[in-house]
């Protein structure tokens, strides 16, 4: 197949520093441990019987992964927020959060572009375009429900001062049995955000080929010259040019 | 005349010394005291005069009541309840009509400021009709007697949380005492009902310390309401090791298995049910082979079913939990993601028919 792209006119970007590559898979990685245990404590299958309690330990020992998991992830977390507003322009918070106008009309670029399939032009950002970013700060919010109500339930197994901390959301909710609740719902959220983020990775990586993927390991990503440095208003006026 | 003392109201009774002692022994293991507070009880009662109490009923079903003269020790419900402290209660006092009224009145006047007001059940905001007593609603007569008091027990769940009455859709707009009575301290005895001995302590505290108990964030008293019943649960190893009843008449249920999975509220819910029991420390529900339903928790009745681990999600079906939901969606996006795979394949086949990358370096 022929191609009208040029080699030379690619560019490589850096844009996925050592610490956000850290961050997103020990995230990744916490957030699977964490939702497989979630699920074993909400519904745990009862394939034992005929046994006594003193030859087992199995469940605490579920729930025990579960919460050093949740620290691992609760710490991770908290670095990530603190990378927000010391890393690299495509790692700032300012990013994720669209006060600007041109963040919103990117969104419906995005929309137009990649979800409905109306328009051709892709969006070339080279961070996140404002869509994905709005997605991940929908997802910071939900970790830090998940930390709230999970500390928050912690704190009644635990004399340590972090999860107690976090133990005046439980009378806020009316108790620990709401804050379990929503603890529970939350772990869906995780489960579809997971399905949709991993298959739209590999969808941008089939359509636009910038090597997305792979950015996550390396940091690096591709883009044509001219892309890399527009700004985000230069990008709309682009996106709405077909 | 000088007043008598708990003690001498005690002996009067036909109480011995030791009867004496032994009551006070029972209340300082049940508060949680250090061997020091026996004396520090013993002395209390010989030295005080009864605190004037006023207990009052609204919507409720004395359920706090029955437990309470239910009480292991006699002494509790003989002399504390009978003999001591009440000067009006409408379910146990002697007088009636005007003459119960008037004593009502003489309490709030001469012993303003220093009266306990003990309240048993919810307040109908949404209609008062619901609950006059002697021809005046129960908020009137509430925010009244509660203007001198010198501190507020909200007897179970009703006067804590509106309990059953409060339960969805709540049709007399039943109200907990705490969201009407604001500037008084205010001590909730959770349960449908509080155990007992829990209802004693409490009063005896007031008595001895006179003081209101360490509260936890929901206003119950740390001694009894810190511990989750999942935490002194005698079941817990099977918890722990993963042994769970699947039904009340399987072969595990027999064995005394973990009864998590049919629905169990112990590891929601903060009461003394695992330490002190009930009726005198015979059993409690656990015990008797029936999950905890979270009775000293509020909401419990609304977050139903009883006998499931996951609460029906509003506006589904009564059996329709957040995990149906969640498998649901995430069928409905593995569908979406089909879709979507489908059309996006459609376009870059077309793209690398026209022979060009149109979607990465036309249009420029
Ligand atoms: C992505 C993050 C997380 C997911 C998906 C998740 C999921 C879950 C699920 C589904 C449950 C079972 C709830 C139930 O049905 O009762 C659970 C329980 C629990 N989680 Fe998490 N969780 C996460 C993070 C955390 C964090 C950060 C903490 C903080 C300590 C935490 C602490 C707990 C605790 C204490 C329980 C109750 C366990 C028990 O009492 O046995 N979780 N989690
Ligand atoms: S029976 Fe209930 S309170 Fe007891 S260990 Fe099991 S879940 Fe916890
Ligand atoms: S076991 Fe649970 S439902 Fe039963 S009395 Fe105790 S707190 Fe209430």
């Amino acid at each position: 197949m022929e191609r009208t792209i040029s080699k030379q006119r690619l560019k490589e970007v850096y844009v996925w520093e050592l610490p956000v590559r850290f961050y997103h898979w020990i995230n990744a990685l916490c957030i699977v441990v964490l939702a497989i245990t979630g699920y074993i404590i909400g519904r745990p299958p009862a394939f034992q019987s005929a046994t006594e309690a003193s030859y087992g330990y199995w469940f605490g020992t579920v729930r025990f992964i579960h919460f050093v998991t949740a620290f691992v992830f609760f710490f991770n977390f908290v670095m990530r927020i603190y990378w927000g507003f010391v890393g690299n322009k495509y790692a700032r918070w300012y990013n994720f959060i669209p006060l600007k106008k041109w963040q919103w009309k990117e969104i419906i670029c995005v929309i137009k572009v990649d979800i409905l399939q109306i328009k051709d032009r892709p969006v070339l950002g080279v961070g996140h375009n404002s869509l994905a970013s709005l997605t991940y700060f929908f997802t910071f919010l939900a970790f830090v429900l998940q930390c709230f109500t999970g500390f928050g339930i912690y704190a009644a197994m635990s004399e340590s001062w972090l999860p107690n901390l976090f133990s005046w959301i439980v009378p806020l909710l009316g108790g620990d049995f709401m804050a379990r609740q929503i603890h529970h719902i939350l772990m869906w959220f995780f489960i579809l955000f997971g399905i949709v983020h991993v298959y739209l990775v590999f969808y941008h990586d089939y359509i636009e080929r910038t090597g997305v993927t792979s950015s996550m390991i390396g940091g690096w990503k591709f883009v044509e010259g001219d892309d890399a440095d527009m700004d985000g208003n230069e990008r709309i006026r682009s996106c709405n040019q077909k | 005349m000088k007043k008598p003392t708990v003690y001498d109201e005690i002996k009067a009774a036909g109480y011995s010394r030791r009867d004496f002692m032994k009551f006070c022994g029972t209340m300082a293991a049940m508060l949680g005291l250090e061997a020091s507070g026996v004396a520090q009880i013993a002395r209390a009662l010989e030295t005080k005069s009864r605190i004037p109490v006023l207990w009052m009923h609204f919507q409720e079903c004395t359920c706090c009541s029955e437990s309470f003269i239910r009480s292991s020790h006699p002494i509790v419900a003989d002399i504390l309840l009978d003999k001591i402290s009440l000067d009006y209660s409408e379910t146990l006092m002697a007088a009636a009509g005007h003459q119960a009224e008037k004593s009502l009145r003489d309490t709030m006047e001469k012993y303003a400021g220093q009266y306990l007001l003990m309240v048993e059940g919810s307040i109908p905001l949404g209609n008062e009709g619901y609950c006059c007593i002697g021809g005046r609603s129960a908020e009137d007569i509430l925010k009244e007697v509660a203007e001198g008091a010198k501190a507020i027990v909200a007897w179970g769940n009703c006067a804590s949380a509106g309990c059953v009455q409060a339960a969805d859709p709540n049709p007399t707009g039943a109200t907990p005492i705490h969201k009407i009575i604001h500037g008084k301290p205010i001590i909730s005895v959770q349960g449908c009902p509080p155990i007992a001995e829990v209802m004693a302590g409490v009063v005896v505290h007031l008595l001895t310390f006179e003081r209101i108990p360490q509260l936890d964030a929901l206003g119950r008293p740390k001694a009894f309401y810190s511990r989750r019943v999942h935490d002194t649960c005698y079941r817990r190893p099977n918890y722990d090791a993963g042994l769970f009843v699947q039904s009340f008449d399987d072969e595990n249920a027999k064995r005394g298995y973990c009864l998590y999975k049919m629905g169990c509220r112990g590891p929601v819910t903060y009461n003394s049910c695992g330490v002190i029991k009930w009726n005198n420390g015979v059993s409690f529900p656990i015990q008797s082979g029936h999950p905890c339903i979270g009775c000293s928790e509020a909401n419990f009745w609304d977050n139903g079913p009883f006998y499931k681990h996951l609460q029906s999600f509003p506006g589904f079906g009564i059996e329709t939990t957040a995990d149906d939901i969640g498998l649901g969606l995430g069928i409905a996006t593995g569908v979406g993601i089909a879709a979507h795979a489908i059309s996006t394949n459609i376009r870059k086949r077309r793209h690398i028919n026209l022979g060009a990358d149109n979607t990465n370096t036309e249009n420029k």
